[in-house]
């Protein structure tokens, strides 16, 4: 059997340069996590608060033996956003695509398409893999047998299913924080700032529903999917997506680990991964072809 | 510029041709298309007879196969293009690179344009589309500003398509899967957006609650016009306050933006409905044909919002990003 791989995707919240520092210090010293992304996703007016401490968390991560990807924009609209993704698709590490803007740059260099860029069917992989495309995470509203279907039909692309934390759900031009906030996104005052895992979204009647942050919207609730080593292996996914919040991911990443290593149940990693101070309930329904605030886990 | 209009129905479709449309829109009766709504959409007798009529009253007819492939089933969506050419379709619109690349590969004499679930907002990403499929024409993401629209439009090489009428969506479309999340359908997998057989509307002491897949997406005081409950035009609490967090329940009218539009490069302007009866496309095609000939023909400005203020359902009306204030 393929050896199972964790990767730590993106962070989608603003936090502060010494927060990002102190994050993947940890990360870099203590996950048993094989490939970790970097860079801002979401929001380009928030690059020049960041972009300070990428040089010495890459070299903090690869000298912890991490392999890393730089994380590009996933809406880039700006000159500026429109360069910082041609930059970064320009280099020689692996780079994550999130908006077709990054192909032409990327110009056949290897590369990972992330969740933001709607890869649906095995024809589309097989299109991107001739770009370049070497690992795909496709959308989360995709099924494990819909990704395990794409992956069995491509094996020159390695699949990977986004397995924990909020689900990224939307985009839009619009920032959200600055709605809320009584501003516009041109003179937002970073408000997104205060909610590190984003600011919940409830309903009129009080249901916990989804998350708000910046131009983005996530579910209220946290993906937490826990397979069995042999169901990835059937499927042919040999990775799994762990999206950063707030709570201890040393220990997130360390419960897939010893399930991976056969160590930990489905169910066990699962009640394990509950008992950590997690911003939502947790819901797996994605996974299963159901609503993704639906919680189906199997036995 | 060029009116590209609605066509849900072959009555619908002589309708808009009738009314003033150079071109009208219309998807076949499945999963391919994104107004994959019971009762409307097309076979393929009723597309070549569609066809027929509108190049006989000098009309184009363009074809939306525009949802994403499922996996395992992309023949559906090959053969639905290829359908749509023989029935003598004059444009394809897709999103998925597996249509795009199908149609670029074996119907190269066919115009190929970017649906909008693409949203492709960027010079390089529309060259790119440009580049791999021969894409003629890029129909914009409903997040763009008149401003944004000329820059973009002086650096690509391919025509732009942009929305002025209709609903309103305010999330990139293609890239949003609120929909899924809360019912299991979406636009991108079942081209359906807050379908219909997942909406309630329940009569509580405080007032009738529109639920969408049993998450209470507005609430309605005695006497006030109860609204569909589509997510991103829903009422949330969030940071302490109850508001429309996404967006206000409008819609989009941009009928006073044509001449900035066409200022700003824009080769089509596009009226969203495939869902809508006959008698609204006629009308709304009609005032938007009055407005269109009066700017073409550098002469009064028509005030349209008058003409069409029967077609809002009493909904308030926006000009949505076009404005940069909307971001």
């Amino acid at each position: 059997m393929a050896e199972l791989a964790l990767t730590l995707g993106p962070v989608f919240f603003h936090w502060s340069a010494d927060r990002l520092a102190d994050f993947y210090r940890r990360i870099a010293d203590e996950a048993p996590i094989d490939r970790v992304h970097v860079g801002e996703v979401v929001c380009g007016k928030r690059m020049p608060f960041s972009d300070s401490v990428w040089p010495a968390v890459i070299e903090r991560l690869e000298r912890g033996g991490k392999q890393v990807v730089l994380s590009t924009l996933a809406a880039p609209a700006t000159v500026r956003e429109r360069l910082s993704v041609e930059d970064l698709c320009g280099t020689e590490r692996l780079v994550e695509i999130n908006d077709v803007s990054g192909l032409p740059s990327r110009n056949g260099k290897p590369f990972v398409t992330g969740p933001f860029l709607n890869v649906y069917n095995e024809a589309s992989a097989k299109f991107l893999v001739q770009l370049g495309a070497q690992t795909i995470c496709p959308p989360v509203e995709l099924s494990f047998a819909a990704v395990g279907a794409m992956a069995l039909k491509c094996p020159e692309a390695q699949f990977e299913i986004f397995a924990f934390g909020r689900l990224p759900l939307a985009l839009s031009g619009r920032c959200y924080h600055a709605r809320i906030h009584g501003l516009h996104k041109d003179a937002c005052q970073f408000t997104c700032e205060k909610d590190p895992d984003g600011l919940p979204a409830d309903t009129l009647d009080d249901q916990q529903f989804l998350a708000v942050n910046g131009v983005q919207t996530l579910s209220n609730q946290v993906q937490v999917f826990c397979p069995a080593p042999a169901a990835l292996a059937s499927k042919r996914i040999g990775r799994l997506r762990l999206s950063p919040q707030t709570c201890n991911m040393v220990e997130v990443a360390r419960i897939y680990r010893q399930l991976f290593d056969g160590k930990e149940e489905p169910e066990g990693a699962r009640f394990a991964l509950s008992c950590l101070d997690l911003p939502g309930t947790l819901a797996d329904g994605y996974a299963y072809g159901k609503p993704g605030w639906q919680v189906t886990a199997p036995a | 510029m060029e009116l590209v209009c609605p066509a849900g129905t072959p009555a619908t479709l002589r309708a808009a041709v009738q009314a003033g449309a150079d071109a009208v829109y219309c998807g076949f009766r499945d999963e391919t298309n994104a107004r994959n709504f019971p009762g409307l959409n097309f076979s393929r007798d009723e597309l070549i007879e569609g066809v027929r009529f509108a190049h006989g009253h000098g009309s184009k007819v363009m074809v939306a196969i525009n949802t994403f492939a499922r996996v395992d089933d992309v023949d559906i969506w090959k053969k639905a293009a290829d359908m749509a050419v023989e029935s003598g379709a004059d444009a394809i619109i897709a999103a998925d690179f597996a249509v795009l690349d199908h149609v670029a590969r074996n119907h190269s004499q066919v115009r190929l344009h970017l649906s909008v679930q693409a949203a492709a907002a960027t010079p390089e990403a529309i060259g790119f589309y440009a580049a791999h499929f021969g894409v003629r024409r890029v129909v914009l993401p409903r997040v763009l500003s008149l401003q944004e629209i000329a820059v973009l439009n002086r650096a690509i090489d391919v025509e732009t398509e942009a929305f002025v009428f209709g609903g309103l969506c305010v999330m990139i479309e293609g890239r949003c899967y609120l929909s899924s999340f809360a019912t299991g359908k979406s636009p991108n997998l079942n081209g359906v957006c807050s379908p219909p057989e997942m909406v309630s509307y329940e009569d509580e002491p405080d007032g009738t609650a529109a639920r969408l897949s049993g998450f209470t997406i507005d609430r309605y005081g005695p006497g006030h016009p109860v609204g569909y409950p589509t997510l991103c035009k829903g009422k949330f609490k969030a940071g302490g306050k109850t508001t429309h967090l996404f967006e206000d329940p409008v819609s989009l009218n941009a009928g006073g933006m044509i001449s900035g539009l066409k200022a700003a490069g824009v080769t089509a302007l596009k009226i969203e409905g495939r869902q809508r009866g006959k008698g609204y496309v006629s009308e709304v095609v009609r005032a938007f044909r009055k407005a269109l000939d009066a700017v073409e023909h550098g002469g009064d400005a028509v005030d349209i919002d008058r003409l069409l203020a029967g077609q809002s359902e009493g909904a308030r009306q926006t000009a949505g990003a076009y404005e940069k204030k909307w971001r």
